[in-house]
């Protein structure tokens, strides 16, 4: 039942602060949201405190922490079945906590329409945390168009028309036509898999555990496999399906950024390491050298894009191309460290792709621009903002001590034996992740300041409090992430060994 | 694989957990409590740094300097408290303090664990030592600048990073450290970041070294999964046990490391940030580019000589890369005008000694000149700091002339500086380098030793030009005839550093350090040992005409050096070597250009090009439809005709 709350507080939450803005006022919403949110983390948190994220895989058949199970639509074999285990628990912790972060850095940017954005907001949240807990492919489906619909909102209602781009509608729309069109090949697959396993065994049945020992001839297991591979690879985003995302972001909120960076994305990773892997091994074993290559061309061409980018947003976008592409090396790679390197990847991405895309609203809420050629010499001109800034942009380019540099680092080593070229290819991305990170901050922070360019207003108590929880959780990350990995270890060792058993058939196990 | 993970073995065993390795029955439990204050040798730099960046401009100049300075000094002295049990103890032994264990995935479970050995002790001696007088002297150089406490942060964390680096057990931390120096340096080539040149300095030393970088962490990924961990002492004892002399793991392990060292220390093919990195502070110049970190390569070579020593072809090749390093070092440092500049290049050449000398296997001797180098380069350099303020910013040797009668103190300390640099007798350089060339003889790598020879030329040359261009002579007048005021340096912050090194640098040499237990001393053969003095005088010789050459053209007939300058072969090869042998120009054309020409053509991304044609096809084909929608009934009922023949025509045929 607990698990049923986790979803359903964002919901309701939303739901008040909308209709709270016409009843009480406008800064009712926010704290209203923020109080949601808060709790939705403490729930999460505690949780984490409580529960034992160490129980192995029994024959194969995963155990879940908590589970809750509640009939739906009997007939067709659909339930409300939600589970909880060691993966899923960090991601809903991860999306709790920059809920948290998304509801305070739109503390001042929103005063439109205050009650609606937090409702769209708290809805997407409630969606994503949906998906990272459900164990039916039909309310999988339901919750992953459910995410997409107040995304669409967030950055059509509230997005900037940045000069020089084709604006937020634009944006919006090409976001969810991406997301939608991937979504509905998804559904195909789900559907046919479900289908399959009807042939098979008469009952019709859409729940994840049910359908994990269906048997498909290879054709068809390729087939419904990369139905769920475009689905998530859109939302990875992998290249050269990437292109929605510099968009969605250069016009969306800071919030919706946050969102999109930090959370959205990681659900497409979650997908793959929760279904399109375990669902259907063989055929992924067989995709995984094309995949990996995907992922790294995704580091690198992300790379090189960062580099010639003006708009800060944009910048910053494209290193999240980058950086999910060492996701998709880990996942297709497969061994028990890449996968690893895999969730320590996603929480660090989430937390210092997150920081970023709040630092690039914070210096558009002073400066009114968000291009790079506009800015320069910035480091004079704050106090607090460039230093910080400046972290995170070490962080993003994998220096030991962060928490990026430990799943960049495990997810190359557990990569090595799996494709030592490939490896090789993605360790480049380590120096033009260091050449765009740092152009990055010569660009924006270095530098002359401009003639008469007056001191800005510096980071307020609610900016610099925000900064400092990420910091330090980065930095904990990077310095001991055993507490992530202990959780996150009995989920990967079940995909490795249902994805390893794959691989050994077909030839590629180290 | 499947190998569920083991239970967190962290913090509970913290500082607990410490072992020591002895020799001869030895009781470990004795005699070693003061050594379980290794972790507070960094954590001093590592709090100095937390609390200047936090308290950031908030406090004044004197505090800032109390807190920077007296971190160092503080990790000084419980260095010397250390090493005072630590050298008392019966040699070879060494002491490792865990503090937790990092990450723990499927048999991969790197610790954060400091080792304490003779190398390492030694390491930790010279970075704090020299590092504590380099930064009191800082503390007078940069006296007046608006980021005070920032540099002084950045010191502190370059301190700490290097200490993690010396200090560490495994690969893995011992990278931690290698990428923090990394960025430490970055932050404080930088560091005055207005100008944005020194911004491009920056992003060039951390990006060539990055490169170096990645290849050492492809490095770790092989010796890991060949070997199945990073701790530094197990590799040393399964290497051998696993891969067999010369095979392509342990060379392309070795060669990968080499690469990491030859990013972190200059050498070629990777050497051409340092010289930029010279738009530092010049106390940054003295720490980092001339005393610690870019001598980090030969540290990791000696600390991974035993798997250096399995592939012996790319042992050879790491002499070869410093005996180059050193020649077109040399070469270079006698064409450069800037002071700082012709120290870089000669702190290259130095460490191209020390690749050497690793190279022919005589790793004490590259350790004892890695120590002897960082008293008296770090010496020169504070000194030419003193002289760039004394000549107002000014760090063109052709531009200052007659130092000597201004500023004596200065010039005493730089010759004394520049006398360890030439190895001149009884200098620290001087036994440091006659060990290296004696041991190269002796070792059989005779082409190592006349490289070193001729570098020895080279070193007394360029030397003693700088020494004679801007010392002595008359004072420069410039173009309106007026000859500038000097201002005299004064203070004890200034002084005492330079007078310490000083003493440093001439006596520096008379110093033994036991490395025996850590570093393997090969026999030296008794013809070689007979020649020990030979080719000590030899030497001597050869240094001692560099220098009256030097005399003779820069100081005594400059017209001659100017008439060979200006020959037609000297103009060529002038250039040549002023533009360091042409890398820059070369990796500009080889790399930076080809990446900047796939940036610029790719700015509006290709992929989203490509996939725009799909709305501009639908648009185009929605244009095209909505001319078939005439009205006209005639066109309408034609079509239907034609759909229902092609209807028919396909129910047939089909």
């Amino acid at each position: 039942m607990i698990l049923l709350w986790l979803i359903l507080i964002p919901f309701i939450g939303g739901l008040l602060a909308w209709q709270g803005e016409r009843f009480v006022g406008r800064g009712f919403p926010r704290w209203v949201a923020l109080a949601t949110m808060l709790i939705a983390l403490g729930i999460s948190v505690w949780l984490w405190c409580v529960g034992d994220y160490s129980l192995p895989a029994v024959g194969g058949v995963p155990q879940w922490v908590v589970e809750y199970q509640v009939a739906w639509i009997p007939r067709f074999g659909i339930s409300l079945h939600l589970g909880l285990d060691g993966l899923s628990l960090l991601l809903v912790v991860l999306t709790n906590l920059l809920g948290v972060m998304a509801v305070a850095c739109s503390w001042r940017e929103i005063d439109r329409n205050v009650g609606f954005f937090h409702l769209n907001l708290l809805w997407n949240l409630g969606g994503v945390v949906g998906v990272f807990l459900t164990l039916d492919l039909f309310l999988f489906f339901f919750l992953w168009e459910m995410m997409l619909v107040p995304m669409y909102f967030l950055i059509a209602l509230w997005g900037h028309n940045s000069p020089g781009g084709k604006g937020r509608i634009y944006a919006a729309t090409k976001f969810f036509i991406f997301t939608q069109t991937s979504g509905l090949i998804m559904l195909l697959s789900i559907l046919g898999l479900v289908i399959v396993h009807y042939q098979q065994t008469g009952t019709i049945s859409f729940d994840y555990m049910v359908l994990l020992k269906t048997v498909m001839s290879p054709n068809v297991e390729m087939v419904l496999m990369l139905g769920f591979f475009i689905a998530f690879a859109v939302k990875t985003p992998m290249v050269p399906l990437h292109t929605w995302l510099p968009d969605a972001h250069s016009q969306a909120p800071t919030a919706g950024s946050v969102d999109l960076a930090g959370i959205l994305l990681k659900t497409a990773a979650y997908g793959m390491l929760r279904f399109a892997l375990p669902l259907f091994p063989n055929a992924s074993a067989q995709f995984a050298p094309i995949a990996m290559s995907l992922g790294v061309l995704g580091i690198l061409y992300g790379a090189f894009l960062c580099f010639s980018q003006n708009d800060i947003k944009r910048l910053v976008a494209y290193s999240s191309v980058s950086h999910m592409g060492f996701v998709l090396v880990g996942i297709y790679a497969g061994t028990t460290q890449a996968l690893q390197g895999v969730v320590v990847q996603m929480l660090a991405h989430g937390l210092s792709a997150g920081a970023l895309f709040i630092l690039c609203g914070e210096i558009y809420e002073r400066l009114h621009t968000r291009e790079l050629s506009k800015m320069g010499g910035l480091w004079a001109r704050f106090p607090h903002l460039p230093p910080i800034a400046l972290f995170f942009s070490i962080a993003a380019l994998g220096m030991p001590g962060f928490g990026n540099f430990v799943g960049e680092f495990l997810i190359l080593l557990g990569s090595w034996p799996i494709s030592p070229l490939l490896t090789i290819l993605a360790s480049t991305g380590l120096v033009f992740g260091a050449v765009y990170a740092l152009i990055l901050v010569q660009r924006a922070f270095h530098g002359a300041p401009a003639e008469g360019a007056s001191p800005l207003k510096d980071l307020g108590r609610r900016e610099l409090g925000m900064m400092a929880v990420l910091m330090v959780l980065l930095l904990a990350l990077g310095l001991y992430p055993q507490l992530v990995l202990d959780t996150s270890a009995a989920s990967m060792n079940q995909v490795h060994s249902i994805y390893g058993a794959a691989q050994a058939l077909t030839g590629v196990a180290p | 694989m499947s190998v569920p993970l083991e239970p967190n073995t962290g913090r509970a065993g913290a500082r607990s957990n410490n072992e020591c390795r002895a020799r001869d029955g030895y009781d470990c439990s004795r005699g070693r409590v003061l050594m379980n204050l290794l972790f507070l040798v960094f954590t001093f730099p590592l709090l100095g740094f937390l609390t200047l960046a936090l308290s950031r401009t908030r406090i004044s100049e004197n505090a800032a300097a109390a807190i920077g300075v007296g971190s160092i000094g503080l990790s000084a002295l419980l260095t010397a408290i250390i090493g005072w049990q630590f050298y008392q103890l019966p040699g070879g032994e060494s002491y490792t303090q865990v503090l937790w264990t990092w990450m723990n995935v499927d048999g991969f479970a790197p610790r954060f664990a400091l080792h304490l050995d003779q190398l390492s002790m030694l390491m930790m001696c010279v970075i704090t030592g020299v590092g504590f007088f380099i930064h009191l002297f800082a503390s007078w150089y940069m006296r007046g600048d608006e980021a005070y406490p920032r540099f002084f942060a950045y010191m502190n964390l370059f301190v700490a990073a290097m200490l993690f680096l010396v200090l560490g057990d495994n690969l893995l931390f011992l990278y931690f450290g290698w990428e923090g120096v990394g960025l430490a340096s970055y932050l404080l080539i930088g560091f005055w970041y207005k100008d944005a040149a020194n911004g491009a300095a920056a992003r060039k030393a951390f990006i060539v070294t990055r490169i170096g970088d990645t290849f050492m962490a492809i490095g770790l990924f092989i010796l890991f999964h060949g070997l199945g961990t990073l701790d530094i002492q197990q590799l040393m004892t399964v290497a051998p046990q696993k891969w067999a002399e010369g095979g392509p793991m342990i060379t392309a392990a070795t060669l990968l490391l080499l690469g990491g060292a030859v990013g972190k220390s200059a050498q070629l093919p990777l050497q051409t940030w340092l010289p930029d990195a010279m738009a530092g502070p010049t106390p940054v110049s003295a720490l980092i580019h001339a005393a610690t970190m870019v001598t980090a390569g030969v540290y990791l070579i000696a600390r991974m000589h035993v798997l250096f020593e399995l592939a012996p072809d790319v042992l050879n090749l790491v002499g070869w890369v410093g005996g180059l390093t050193l020649l077109m070092a040399g070469f270079t440092a006698l064409t450069q005008t800037d002071i700082k500049k012709i120290l870089a290049y000669s702190t290259m050449s130095q460490i191209g000694y020390m690749f050497l000398a690793l190279g022919a296997g005589a790793y004490q001797p590259a350790v004892f000149h890695l120590m002897t180098h960082a008293f008296f380069k770090a010496l020169l350099f504070l000194a030419a700091g003193s002289v760039i303020l004394a000549c107002h910013h000014e760090q063109d040797i052709f531009k200052m002339g007659g130092l000597r009668k201004r500023i004596p103190f200065t010039f005493w300390v730089f010759l004394i500086g520049s006398l360890g640099l030439v190895a001149f007798p009884l200098t620290s350089g001087f036994f440091s380098k006659d060990q290296i060339l004696f041991q190269a003889w002796a070792y059989g790598h005779h082409e190592f030793y006349w490289m070193g020879l001729a570098g020895a030329f080279m070193t007394a040359l360029y030397t003693f030009r700088l020494i004679f261009i801007a010392f002595f002579g008359a004072p420069h007048v410039d173009e309106h005839g007026h000859t500038h005021e000097v201002h005299k340096p004064h203070g004890t912050d200034h002084s005492l550093p330079l007078a310490i090194l000083a003493i440093a640098a001439l006596f520096g040499g008379w110093i033994h350090i036991p490395l025996d237990s850590v570093l393997p001393q090969a026999a030296i053969s008794e013809a070689a040992e007979h020649a020990e003095h030979t080719l000590a005088l030899t030497s001597v010789l050869v240094s001692l005409f560099g220098i009256l050459c030097a005399w003779f053209f820069f100081l005594k007939n400059r017209a001659v050096a100017a008439a060979i300058k200006h020959s037609t072969l000297g103009t060529l090869l002038f250039r040549w070597w002023r533009a360091a042998f042409g890398f820059d120009w070369l990796y500009d054309k080889l790399f930076v250009q080809p990446y900047l020409f796939l940036v610029r053509v790719n700015r509006r991304d290709v992929a989203d090009q490509a996939i725009g044609l799909i709305p501009r096809l639908t648009l185009a084909l929605n244009t095209q439809f909505t001319h078939t929608q005439t009205g006209q009934l005639r066109w309408y009922a034609g079509a239907m005709a034609a759909g229902a023949v092609a209807v028919v025509a396909a129910v047939i045929l089909l």
